[in-house]
């Protein structure tokens, strides 16, 4: 079992967390072109890297962002999703 | 003993012909380039040679002939798909399994089983419905059966799943099977090089060069070759290869793990699939079960395999057999799968002159080996989409004009 260190809420097995997605920037709703809106929703370079996702804990309810690196699994950071975050769950 | 086996037994191992002859050196130039030397890669060399009389081709594998998705899948091929473009794709490829074997003289062990994808809620039940009634429209053979057909079949499942999710029916596809996978790719890469293709095993490309637009040929750990057409046919590698041309797609890469269990004695002919319980099973010809599930929980470009994929299977695995408690799993591994958002995968040309793309393949790309290699080829060929592959071109995102096959996979992911 793999463990994930939080500041907030001190160590935790991965299997308590919930694989939420890349984050993206969402463009604004109002002016956006398909093209652009398109690009958004479906394209990118997913070749492996390391990415800031987003992962919610169950028993707490909490959002976090982790540094993964698609490669070899390694978490390199983690932080608590913020109220007034863009794309805030 | 027959004289045969006896002359057999005192040959010497050099006296026997090599499956594939040994590779030559690179050439510095080839008419076509195929990246991965799978059963897709081998399949279109073949089309390519045989259909096409295109020989001047290199396959080039970065480790060797079918190790990657194409020896790690369950060896399941069905075409009871939901979407009409799914549906006509996958029932061809399954007409061309049919006569493999004896295409390349060589047997794949090609087994029609029978497929049942149960269902164990009402909106799987409407699911089934509509993939029967998709699938009878073009003429495959795919009915709802009930609960007692199913327990006749298969009599050491227990229908009602330990009281906790009972079957209500399934959707029978008679034409299911399984097949050898390894012997897929082989026999194709022996039809391909007898005709004149050369593979190279161990020889990974870096980079692919373009010119104003063009292809005009790939970076390899071997040196430089010049190549007027390059496919990719490299599955869970694909986002690497594509990264090379600045080429975005919708594929995200997630391992896709599998087990098998000790040998038993035949209990089952049959393949057997819960979306809702998340688990595929099949008897091998050996006695093995071959189990496999969904997709790992997140986006990872690995073949490391976990302990709670075991744990999470198996758990399924005993409300519907619950014998299975006693059996012991012999080796567990992973493939990486290129999964696309709506389940059907990227094929043909791009935006790039000469640079060909098939992929996309997720967690259905075995049963797809024969008709994406003949797809390619006729659309490398000819350099003309072939009609089959239309719906799945990578621009179909951008016109939101998706493919929707994601009720149709094995499983709910």
């Amino acid at each position: 079992m793999k463990f994930i260190d939080c500041p907030p809420i001190g160590r935790r097995a991965l299997s308590e967390f919930v694989y939420g997605g890349l984050v993206k920037h969402e463009p604004d709703h109002e002016s956006v072109s398909e093209t652009v809106w398109a690009e958004h929703v479906f394209y990118r370079h997913s070749h492996p890297q390391i990415q800031k996702e987003w992962w919610y804990h169950r028993p707490t309810g909490m959002w976090f962002f982790f540094e993964r690196d698609t490669l070899t699994d390694v978490i390199h950071h983690v932080s608590v999703a913020t109220k007034g975050y863009a794309n805030e769950a | 003993m027959p004289l045969r086996l006896l002359k057999y037994a005192w040959k010497s191992p050099e006296d026997e012909l090599r499956f594939f002859p040994e590779e030559k050196p690179l050439e510095k130039e080839y008419d076509v380039v195929i990246i991965g030397g799978g059963g897709h890669g081998m399949a279109c060399a073949y089309y390519l040679a045989k259909e096409h009389g295109i020989t001047n081709v290199a396959v080039l594998e970065q480790g060797y002939i079918g190790g990657g998705n194409t020896g790690r899948n369950t060896t399941i091929v069905r075409s009871n798909y939901l979407t009409s473009e799914g549906v006509k794709f996958y029932d061809e490829s399954l007409k061309l399994f049919d006569d493999l074997s004896e295409d390349f003289d060589l047997n794949i062990f090609y087994s029609t089983r029978g497929h049942y994808t149960l269902a164990h809620t009402d909106s799987a039940m409407r699911t089934m419905r509509w993939r029967a009634e998709v699938n009878k429209h073009h003429g495959i053979d795919s009915e709802v059966v009930d609960v007692e057909t199913i327990q006749k079949d298969i009599p050491y499942m227990d229908v009602e799943c330990n009281g906790q999710h009972p079957v209500m029916g399934a959707l029978y596809h008679a034409p299911g099977s399984v097949a050898r996978h390894d012997a897929v790719a082989w026999g194709y890469a022996r039809g391909a090089q007898v005709r004149g293709v050369e593979i190279h095993q161990k020889t990974q490309v870096t980079d692919i060069k373009t010119a104003s637009g063009k292809v005009v040929g790939v970076e390899t750990n071997r040196g430089f070759i010049k190549a007027k057409k390059v496919i990719s046919m490299v599955a869970g590698s694909s986002p690497r290869i594509t990264n090379m041309l600045d080429i975005k797609t919708p594929i995200e890469v997630f391992p896709l793990q599998a087990c098998v269990t000790e040998p038993v004695k035949p209990f089952m002919n049959t393949i057997v699939v819960s979306g809702s319980l998340h688990v595929y099973v099949s008897q091998s010809s050996r006695g093995e079960l071959v189990m496999g599930a969904s997709v790992d929980p997140a986006e990872l470009h690995s073949t490391r395999s976990t302990l709670d994929f075991v744990e999470g299977l198996t758990d399924q695995m005993m409300d519907l057999f619950p014998f299975t408690s006693r059996l012991k799993i012999m080796r567990q591994w992973a493939g990486m799968s290129d999964i696309t958002p709506d389940f059907a995968p990227i094929m043909g040309k791009t935006q790039i002159d000469g640079f060909y793309l098939d992929s996309g393949w997720g967690t259905w790309g075995f049963k797809a080996t024969p008709i994406s290699g003949k797809t390619m080829a006729y659309t490398v060929a000819t350099d003309t989409t072939h009609e089959l592959i239309k719906p799945f071109s990578l621009d179909r995102f951008e016109e939101f004009n998706l493919v929707g096959e994601k009720g149709a996979a094995s499983v709910g992911h």
